[in-house]
């Protein structure tokens, strides 16, 4: 297919892709060093915001938010200023950020250089998920002496009067710390809550200073979109959904992996890439977009195409990319229960609906799969998602309540089946 | 009277130059920018219902149940009230069915992890979740929180966890804990000593004390904060566990110290059930410490003594006898005795721990019926230095700024305190300030909490060597006027120009200079350079000091020097700045106020001063001598040589405070007639031949002054348990001596007060209980009190500079006494522990402890936590050691609670120049392994237990 690893992933098929010369080989840097000797100054950063606007790129962490945007809001003024990575990829489902890691680390440190000097941000952390620290977290620590070593990052770079320090983190292991203002917590050594918003990162963020949080796809993405230009960005995907995203496909398929395909894809399409269904069994249902977006039923996906606008409008959403296929002969009511399960470990138990909420809903769930449930724990499961959804400090508990709410819209009969027969399983 | 509840606003106070107008339930409502959807409603008696919610602390938002709806709300989920500023036409519903729908299901999420019986739990009728439960009807006629839908499953709740009793003033109990993290953001926030966390994540969040198993264990100060914050029955009072929520509050003020904290004492029955900080009190808003909220059970202590007592040798054990006995038996010794040994072989000490009303008048019955001016105060062993030097430059004997002005300070310069240990209330406020960017030096031979502690780090410590403080302060001065770093136009105008030009001169020579301090004061010249410029440049700076200013043979000078370089820098007159003396008892200022030295007169009248005296002498009848009398250790040494025979003491434990305790041990023996007047048999009082029993702060009715110069009302909140008032007793001691007082009332004390005392003009107890409190001067100028004093001009007209030469004090280390001995105490004890030795706090240790570097220690073969003898040239005693690297080579560290240990048997009679306030922080000592206790400790313990004996009726 066309435009296939165009960015991203654009150099992974290269042996040792993540080492420097490679890179550069294939004309990494070239973007950041051409800033770096004209005139780095507001003019230059606002070319770049510009350009960024333009390419339509949108934020790859889960909501989509347009990235030119977001960097748009950072205060023009003198104060230190940051750009933090998300790289605390820990979606269910989701692994393309850590391929990203792991085989173009120096796309992330070119696009977070270029970044920060686009909103003025001397320093960068790149927040890495703290599962990845034995196959990912070397690699990037690699990457960032190699860039130093180049004199890539620093102070007065190349000569250029450019700073822009940037620093690997390590996370302690929570999914919370995806939420960006818990991963900001994370980052000054205390315990991963969300902060309450507003006042937002671009106003309150690392240490108090004015903070831009971009996931790792995004920053990834910024090094191509300067190099080959906004029109060649926007020739990928639709015209909402500009540009390519990596989708992360999982379960019932022949051939789960990661897939950096232009956005826009029929969701056949995708299916197809993956091997098609596992044992040529009919799909049931899918999780578009990491375990937090809402199922859709095998008719609905059938008929998407895999971007933004499409998903929204299926009821669902693109989230991460990750997109789990579910085959026919899955129980939907014990998948439920092991989603749930993740919400009720997950939350950081600072907010009453979220803490006390998804413990009931883990809870009932469990109940139901003993066969002790009773036809009013399905009102009642649904009554809890609803009070939780829209009603906590982050999304997190929107992220809770919707598996809960779709799983159950779609598939009432499978859990009303479970109730009435003590626990069996329609599906068995 | 029933029990006060303050209004909580749910988010803090926001000051905003903008006004925003919105409406909120259709009411035109408007407020400062920036203020929250939730105090906005609050201001305007609009209740929202909250839970993690409180104006103490920062809004957090986490328990959902204060959401509101607005008009053209955009996106789903409704927000928190407490975390949505309201914004310029907002228009806000607080209720609707929606909302309650949600609340209501929120509550029973709490409720269905929350034990359901209210009716047996001790906050029954003192809990926020009740109350919201009551509200949206999830609570029960019988008082049982209705079950909820959830309750169809059981397993796996937060219910039956054990509950953590280990704190002896209060209880957690997990299972009652809804986990709205109040505590935590109190202890971060109110108290700043993160002593608390939420542990663990999700359903399984817990409140924790720290890494500690229990409260007990953990880095807890046991100040309250928490406990006050709770909204739940989760921390908990012990006191409201064994006796229930109180009825009735009775607004008083703490009896400890110098902070003065507002209090709501709280009744069950006319019994105090709980001392619970007051919101509105100006110097604590609402914030206290171990030993005001919870150490006040000394106050029904079985040793208190409660009915008076004679003998005729101090030999004789105490007979018992009615009041009407025990005056007359004291007035007839007094009169013999000056008979015999003329006029001034008599003399009175005023307390620093009583009212105002009941100082001012022991020394009316010196200066009366006495007919000398032999009084004194305990002042004259603590803060005399800052009355003389403050008085010299400023013009008057008191700090300049009220606590708050800290909150606006960029540079706090803290020298010879201890703040987070002995005023840890105002110690929160620094830190507050400190943790919002003020920049902070400390000089202190030892590496105390203020040095570091949780988010406080000083930017400057300079470590000096005990004795050294002025050769410190004048090489800030020396780099403030050589580096021309000072503020010449504020001199100019403010400053009496030729003393200004006579210490620029004689500051500004070379000995002076950081280079040349570094010697004597054993620190580093550069950081002496660099902490110089920062206070000198750094915006507002403000000195804070304490004993180790004033304890020295140089005190006095000390405190001038620090009074020139605020003066020279412009850090006297306005807010964030000036020089404030960190006073130790509640009313030690108070009783300085009141006329206690031997030579000023109440409001500080110089008692020289025949105009001024002449008022005094026109009130009272009497003819009162024209010069001063005798200071304490004057009293001791004339006792000492026979030459001064009785004394009347109220509630001074001279035995046990004074330096050289041998040498005061030798004066009471000397003396016919000792009247002691204390709630206990006191060190002191084993030496009396009368005892009065005393009032406690909550009997007392009356006013304290707290370092700040705020005047406070103490109200009693039971009759006196000794039937009666201190000041009747010592109205009734000057009756039998043939002097007429009749006063019907302490508030008619301080309407005489207010006659004779100029800057007292405007002070009665009616005033008090309509403004909370007043800072004086309070006059005419000024009826509503002076937060801050010299703004415009200085008392004295134009500030003084005053030559500060180092002289250094006699008392050095030699071959023989190697080390330097400096004192100071610690959180949980106070003063000589008369008090907190007779309370739980005991838990935390009553000892006294040497702590020792491990140098001087290892080349002494003192181990950690064995027992050491500690000697200088006047005594020994002994004591625990304990090795830290918190203190320096050279140097050792003590506190003097316990009369066992007795420190003060090692302190010299060394004081300062000008006041005689003892040198208690530099002796030169030896420490050495021990066996066993020191001879005198054996034969004082031995000799006090038989002076002490009562005869039994």
């Amino acid at each position: 297919m066309m435009h296939e690893n165009s960015i991203c992933f654009s150099n992974i098929n290269q042996p040792e892709s993540w080492k420097i010369e490679n890179y550069m080989a294939s004309g990494g840097y070239l973007q950041w060093k051409k800033i770096l000797q004209g005139q780095p100054g507001d003019k230059a950063r606002q070319k770049i915001v510009e350009i960024i606007k333009t390419s339509g790129l949108r934020g790859r962490g889960g909501a989509g938010f347009p990235t030119g945007l977001k960097w748009s809001f950072m205060p023009k003024t003198t104060e230190q200023k940051y750009l933090v990575c998300n790289s605390d990829e820990s979606e269910p489902g989701t692994c393309h950020d850590r391929e990203i890691l792991k085989l173009n680390p120096h796309a992330v440190i070119e696009g977070m250089a270029i970044a920060g000097f686009a909103m003025d941000a001397t320093v960068g952390y790149n927040y890495v998920r703290g599962e990845f620290i034995k196959d990912c977290y070397p690699i990037v620590e690699f990457a960032l002496q190699e860039a130093y070593t180049h004199n890539l990052l620093g102070k007065n770079i190349l000569g250029s009067g450019v700073n822009f320090d940037l620093y690997n983190f390590l996370g302690a292991g929570a999914y919370i710390c995806g939420e960006e203002t818990g991963l900001l917590e994370s980052l000054e050594g205390k315990q991963g809550k969300p902060r309450f918003k507003p006042p937002f990162p671009a106003k309150f963020g690392v240490y108090g200073m004015p903070t831009t949080v971009n996931n790792t796809q995004t920053l990834a993405s910024v090094p191509k979109i300067i190099e080959q230009g906004t029109e060649w960005y926007k020739s990928m995907g639709t015209d909402k959904s500009p540009g390519t995203n990596i989708f992360s496909v999982t379960g019932h398929v022949n051939k789960p992996g990661n897939y950096e395909l232009p956005l826009g894809i029929p969701f056949a399409d995708l299916l197809e890439r993956a091997g098609g269904m596992l044992d040529n069994k009919k799909l049931k249902a899918v999780i578009p977009g990491g375990l937090s977006t809402k199922v859709l039923p095998g008719d609905v996906i059938a008929d998407c195409t895999m971007d933004y606008e499409s998903l929204a409008s299926a009821g669902s959403a693109l989230g991460t990319g990750a997109v789990v296929v579910i085959a026919e002969g899955t129980c939907m009511v014990e998948l439920l229960k092991r989603s749930s399960r993740f919400y009720y470990v997950e939350n950081c138990g600072q907010c009453t609906p979220c803490r006390e909420g998804t413990g009931w809903l883990y809870r009932l769930l469990q109940k139901i799969t003993q066969g002790k449930g009773q036809e009013s724990d399905l009102t009642l499961l649904v009554d809890v998602a609803n009070r939780i959804e829209g009603n906590t400090i982050c999304a997190f508990g929107d992220a809770a309540a919707w598996p809960v709410q779709s799983f159950i819209e779609h598939y009432y009969s499978e859990f009303e089946y479970m109730i009435n027969n003590h626990g069996k399983s329609i599906a068995a | 009277m029933s029990i006060l509840k303050e209004i909580d606003h749910g988010t803090p106070a926001i000051t905003s130059s903008i006004t925003v107008s919105a409406k909120i339930n259709g009411m035109d409502i408007s407020v400062p920018e920036g203020t929250s959807i939730m105090r906005a409603a609050s201001l305007y008696g609009i209740d929202i219902p909250k839970l993690c919610a409180s104006d103490s602390l920062e809004s957090f938002g986490s328990c959902r149940l204060c959401i509101v709806d607005y008009k053209d709300r955009t996106g789903f989920g409704y927000p928190s009230s407490c975390t949505t500023p309201i914004t310029e036409g907002m228009e806000v519903i607080t209720n609707n069915e929606k909302l309650t729908y949600l609340r209501k299901n929120l509550m029973e999420l709490y409720i269905s992890d929350h034990p359901l019986d209210c009716n047996t739990c001790a906050a029954d009728g003192d809990c926020q979740l009740q109350d919201q439960a009551s509200d949206l009807d999830l609570l029960g006629a019988n008082n049982m929180l209705k079950p909820t839908r959830y309750n169809t499953v059981t397993n796996n709740t937060h219910l039956g966890q054990p509950i953590d009793s280990s704190n002896p003033y209060f209880n957690f109990d997990p299972e009652k804990c809804i986990v709205c993290s109040r505590c935590v953001r109190a202890c971060n926030e109110v108290q700043g000593t993160y002593a608390l966390s939420l542990h663990g994540r999700s359903y399984d969040t817990q409140i924790k004390p720290g890494i500690a198993e229990n409260f007990l264990e953990s880095e807890c100060v046991s100040c309250g904060a928490c406990v006050q914050s709770c909204p739940t029955g989760s921390l908990i009072e012990k006191t409201i566990v064994e006796k229930g929520i109180p009825d009735q509050t009775v607004l008083t003020t703490c009896g400890y110290c110098g902070v003065g904290c507002s209090f709501k004492a709280e009744l069950k029955n006319g019994e105090v059930v709980r001392m619970v900080p007051h919101k509105d009190g100006k110097a604590n808003h609402g914030h206290s410490c171990v030993k005001g909220r919870f150490a006040w059970g000394y106050t029904n202590h079985v040793d208190r003594i409660i009915k008076p007592m004679i003998r005729e040798k101090i030999t004789d054990p105490w007979e018992q006898v009615s009041w009407d006995r025990a005056i007359t038996f004291a007035a007839a010794k007094l009169t013999k005795i000056q008979k015999e040994h003329g006029i001034q072989s008599i003399g009175g000490i005023t307390s620093a721990r009583t009212t105002n009303e009941e100082a001012y008048i022991v020394q009316k019955l010196i200066r009366t019926a006495f007919g000398n001016n032999n009084v004194d105060t305990c002042a004259r062993v603590c803060h005399s230095p800052t009355g003389y030097g403050l008085k010299q430059t400023f013009g008057t004997s008191a700090g300049t700024q009220n606590f708050d002005s800290v909150l606006e300070s960029d540079v706090i310069l803290i020298i010879g305190a201890n703040p987070i240990v002995a005023h840890p209330v105002f110690a929160s406020q620094i830190k507050k300030r400190i943790k919002q960017g003020a920049k902070l030096i400390v000089a202190d031979p030892r590496r105390t909490e203020i040095v570091e502690s949780p988010h406080i780090k000083a930017d400057y410590h300079l470590p000096l060597l005990p004795g050294s403080n002025v050769p410190l302060i004048n090489a800030f001065s020396h780099v403030a006027v050589t580096e021309k770093l000072i503020d010449q136009n504020y001199i100019n105008q403010r400053c009496d120009i030729e003393s200004f030009n006579d210490w620029k001169e004689f500051i500004s020579l070379e000995m002076h200079s950081p280079e040349n301090a570094a010697t004597a004061t054993g620190l580093n010249a550069t950081e002496i350079r660099a902490a110089a410029r920062l206070y000198a440049t750094g915006g507002n700076g403000a000195i804070y000091y304490g004993l180790g200013v004033t304890e020295h043979s140089q005190g006095s000078t000390m405190v001038m020097g620090m009074a020139n370089l605020a003066m020279a820098t412009g850090n006297v007159g306005s807010v964030g700045c000036g020089v404030n003396p960190l006073r130790g008892q509640n009313n030690v200022q108070g009783s300085c106020d009141m006329g206690s030295f031997p030579h000023e007169l109440a409001g500080y009248q110089p008692i020289e001063n025949d105009k001024m005296r002449g008022a005094f002498e026109k009130k009272w009848h009497v003819t009162i001598q024209n010069k001063p009398g005798m200071r304490s250790l004057n009293m001791f040494d004339a006792a000492v040589a026979g030459k001064f025979k009785g004394i009347y003491i109220q509630g001074e434990d001279f035995v046990q405070s004074e330096p050289n305790i041998q040498h005061i041990e030798q004066a009471f023996k000397s003396m016919e007639c000792v009247i002691v007047q204390d709630l206990f048999l006191t060190e002191t009082a084993s030496y009396a031949h009368v005892f009065f029993p005393a009032t406690s702060f909550l009997e007392k009715d009356g006013t304290f002054t707290n370092a700040e110069r705020r005047i406070n009302r103490v109200r009693p909140v039971m009759e006196p348990i000794s039937g009666k008032h201190e000041w009747e007793i010592t109205q009734e001691l000057g009756q039998a001596m043939g002097y007429q007082m009749n006063y019907s009332s302490s508030s008619e004390i301080m309407d005489e007060i207010s006659e004779l005392a100029p800057t007292f003009k405007g002070v009665s107890f009616d005033k008090l209980d309509k403004l909370g409190s007043v800072q004086w001067p309070c006059n005419d100028e000024a009826p509503e009190g002076t937060p801050i004093m010299h703004v415009g001009e200085f008392v004295r007209g134009k500030g003084k500079f005053i030559l500060t030469e180092y002289v250094p004090t006699t008392e050095a280390a030699n071959r023989k006494y190697p080390l330097l001995l400096t004192t100071g105490r610690n959180l949980t004890q106070y003063n000589v522990g008369t008090q907190t030795r007779r309370t739980p706090n005991t838990i935390w240790g009553e000892d006294d402890v040497l702590e020792i570097h491990p140098a001087d220690a290892s080349t002494r073969g003192v181990n950690n936590e064995t027992l050491v003898l500690l000697r200088s040239r006047k005594g020994e005693t002994t004591l625990r050691a304990i090795i830290t690297e918190n203190i320096p080579p050279g140097v050792v560290y003590t506190t003097f609670h316990n009369p066992e240990t007795g420190a003060n048997v090692v302190t010299t009679e060394n004081s300062d120049w000008a006041t005689n306030c003892p040198e208690y922080k530099v002796t030169a000592v030896e420490v050495e392994p021990a066996e066993h206790r020191s001879e005198w400790q054996i034969k004082r313990t031995r000799e006090l237990k038989k002076f002490r004996q009562i005869r039994s009726p």
